[in-house]
């Protein structure tokens, strides 16, 4: 296989599958388990909810975990920026809150169109994301005790865009849609395959681009078996949400994938762009990891801890969004009770550290996975909301007991 | 002796805050030759590296360059201008690989995205051009290098860019013997390859094994900056301790400098 063929000065050998795998494998054994846990944690715990409750892998159940966890792994996101740098962002599930009021009372008390509307959420969060970053980044107050204080205000805040407690419900058809609609099948099917050849065609053209310079790359067989996970993965969830799972299929048929999912790997793709390929994104790495070298390095610091409360804030706003049409309306509770907590274990369990320089936004949607099967697999079983939160908690402690031991056995290997 | 340094520092002043820690401090270095920084701990040798770096801005005094008066306030004027710096604590980030680090603030890139076959490449041949065999591979990540190797980085990176000026801050301080000495014969390369090197080191056998200069602070003020051939390991010493050493040094500690090039 001519991918295998390598010069690059130091490197030496080719790198065959097996090599990829030892490769892994030593990762693993040195402390960075990346989404393994995550991973692990998702089969098991589809297994078990589907032995004691079969309901759980019904075709309307399975639209359901989509739709449910939407909102907490968009904010999951975009928290992901802010741990990256070390930082945390405890306000981001009322900032949810408050872009989600905005959002309400724009639409239905002033009769905006639900565009401007949108653009005007997605601005408060910004503008949020802007005071935060530049209290912790100019001021030096810790982000744990700046997003502490937000998260009280923006409480209120939400409070009182709600007039003391009532709801505002949304009418907007677009803005309902967003959660509670699906594309049609066929489109379903289209994007999948748009999605899949524009993956396979990334991974190839980067491969090509090395070997022709003599670099090492990816071989051909590696990009072939990940492509063809992903079909697989990707295949069956469409499959599956294109089956009917209306009750009454004449009267209202309920067939699709719902609209919220290729929301989300949209905003995938973009933010692990942003991330992985972009300067902007290698400097966000840096600061986490080493933020005199990165001072040293010429990196505007400042700004790089400022843009990404931004980028959490923000995404928080996108967040509000869909609760706000998941629950059809915004009440002084959206965004609030566990959805942060909720958001924040959807990232550590996916695997994105506390301590920062690692992470993924793909970690939030796997986390953001993990957190919806909990959510509803104990609920389908009748447990109370105090239990769903008590094992929830248990969750989070558990992952960030993986990340904190992995930095110990990475430490302790020296790999970190 | 050539007729302007590459990198001159005239009546140079430091203070933070209430303490003055450079006091009219003047400094040159050549292109071609290894000038050695020397002084006790405390010295000022590090923070006078920080300010030809950019990371302190300076108080008062003059920094040429090719013999044109500059300003340096950011490391981004100090990297334009061809310094580069590698710190006494080394400005690596653990969680990047060595291709990262290396082109850290000044990525390649192709539009918005980032060129990682270029900087691979280019990476790549940096280290073999400085004879580095020991890394495996230029996309280790640096929390797995040893102190030698995350050295030889932080050297790769200085000279990456065509620098004019490298100075190394202590880069031996942690190393062993083969290591040490590996990182020696690196600095003497870098300088014969026409680059001005600045080794700031407390081994004096190191600093007259390469050095061709020698500067010697005492206290916030250069005491003397003299052949490396024209003195004696004992009057080396003696500057150090004392700030003077027969006719060179400092008239009395009062700051008047004895510079003699
Ligand atoms: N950021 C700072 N703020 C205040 N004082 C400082 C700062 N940096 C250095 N100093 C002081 O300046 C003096 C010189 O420090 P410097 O680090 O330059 O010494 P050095 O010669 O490099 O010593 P060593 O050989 O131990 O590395 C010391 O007294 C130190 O306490
Ligand atoms: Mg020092």
């Amino acid at each position: 296989m001519s991918v295998m063929v390598t010069k690059g000065a130091p490197e030496t050998g080719s790198a065959p599958i097996s090599s990829h795998v030892r490769g892994y494998l030593d990762r693993v054994r040195g402390g960075d388990v990346g989404a393994l846990p995550a991973i692990l944690g998702l089969v098991v715990l589809c297994t078990i909810f589907t032995i004691l409750r079969p309901a759980f892998l019904s075709e309307g159940n399975f639209a359901n975990l989509f739709t449910q966890g939407a909102a907490v792994t968009v904010i999951a996101m975009g928290l992901v920026f802010v741990l990256l740098l070390g930082e945390i962002d405890l306000s981001a599930g009322f900032a949810s809150g408050v872009c989600a009021a905005v959002l309400a009372v724009l639409l239905t008390n002033h009769g905006w169109p639900w565009y401007w509307a949108v653009v005007a959420s997605l601005v408060t969060g910004a503008g949020i994301g802007l005071v935060l970053g530049v209290l912790v980044a100019k001021l030096g107050i810790p982000s744990f005790v700046v997003t502490l204080a937000a998260f009280l205000a923006f409480q209120g805040i939400v409070l009182m865009l709600m007039n003391e407690g009532s709801n505002i419900s949304i009418r907007d058809d677009t803005i309902l849609a967003v959660a509670n609609k699906n594309v049609s099948p066929a489109l379903g099917w289209l994007m999948l395959a748009v999605g899949l050849a524009g993956y396979a065609a990334v991974q190839l053209w980067q491969a090509r681009g090395r070997v022709s310079r003599g670099l090492t790359a990816d071989p051909i067989s590696l990009i072939a078996i990940r492509v063809a996970a992903v079909a697989v993965i990707a295949g069956v969830a469409v499959y599956v949400l294109n089956q009917e799972r209306s009750r009454n299929a004449i009267v209202v048929s309920l067939k699709g994938v719902p609209i919220v999912v290729p929301l989300i790997v949209v905003l995938l793709i973009g933010w692990t762009f942003v991330l992985r390929r972009t300067a902007y994104g290698r400097h966000i790495y840096a600061v986490g990891g080493n933020r005199e070298a990165s001072r040293r390095a010429g990196i505007n610091v400042d700004r790089i801890r400022i843009s990404a409360f931004m980028i959490c804030s923000t995404m928080a706003a996108v967040g509000g969004v869909i609760a706000a049409s998941r629950a059809n309306s915004v009440d002084p509770n959206t965004g609030g009770s566990n959805v942060l907590l909720y958001a924040v274990g959807a990232a550590v369990i996916g695997g994105t550290s506390l301590f920062g320089g690692k992470g993924r936004v793909l970690d939030a949607v796997l986390g953001g996975a993990v957190v919806a099967v909990i959510d509803n697999g104990m609920g389908l079983m009748g447990y109370s909301a105090g239990v769903k939160y008590v094992v929830t908690g248990l969750v989070l402690l558990l992952a960030a007991g993986v990340d904190a031991l992995s930095r110990k056995r990475a430490a302790a290997t020296g790999l970190r | 002796m050539p007729a302007t340094p590459v990198l001159e520092l005239r009546r140079l002043n430091k203070s933070f805050g209430p303490v003055q820690v450079l006091h009219d401090v003047s400094f040159s270095a050549e292109a071609g030759e290894v000038t050695a920084l020397v002084g006790d701990n405390g010295a000022g040798k590090s923070t006078l590296v920080k300010c030809i770096g950019g990371i302190h801005p300076i108080d008062s005094g003059d920094y040429l360059f090719e013999g044109a008066p500059v300003h340096v306030n950011s490391p981004r004027d100090a990297a334009g201008l061809g310094v580069e710096i590698v710190y006494q604590d080394l400005a690596l980030a653990d969680n990047l690989d060595i291709v990262q680090n290396m082109f850290l603030g000044r990525e390649r890139k192709r539009g918005l995205v980032l060129d990682e076959a270029t900087m691979e490449e280019m990476a790549a041949k940096t280290l073999t051009g400085l004879s580095v065999r020991t890394v495996h591979s230029v996309r280790q990540q640096v929390s797995s290098l040893s102190g030698g190797q995350r050295q030889t980085v932080a050297i790769a990176k200085a000279v990456l860019w065509n620098s004019k000026v490298v100075v190394l801050d202590e880069p031996t301080a942690a190393l062993g013997v083969a290591q040490t000495q590996q990182v020696l014969e690196l600095v003497r390369r870098l300088a014969d390859k026409g680059l001005a090197v600045v080794l700031i080191s407390h081994n004096l056998n190191d600093v007259f094994a390469v050095s061709d200069r020698i500067a010697a602070l005492y206290l916030g003020r250069m005491a003397a900056q003299v052949r490396t051939s024209d003195v004696t390991h004992a009057q080396v010493v003696e500057l150090i301790t004392s700030g003077r050493s027969g006719e060179l040094g400092l008239a009395n500690g009062d700051g008047l400098n004895g510079v003699k090039a």
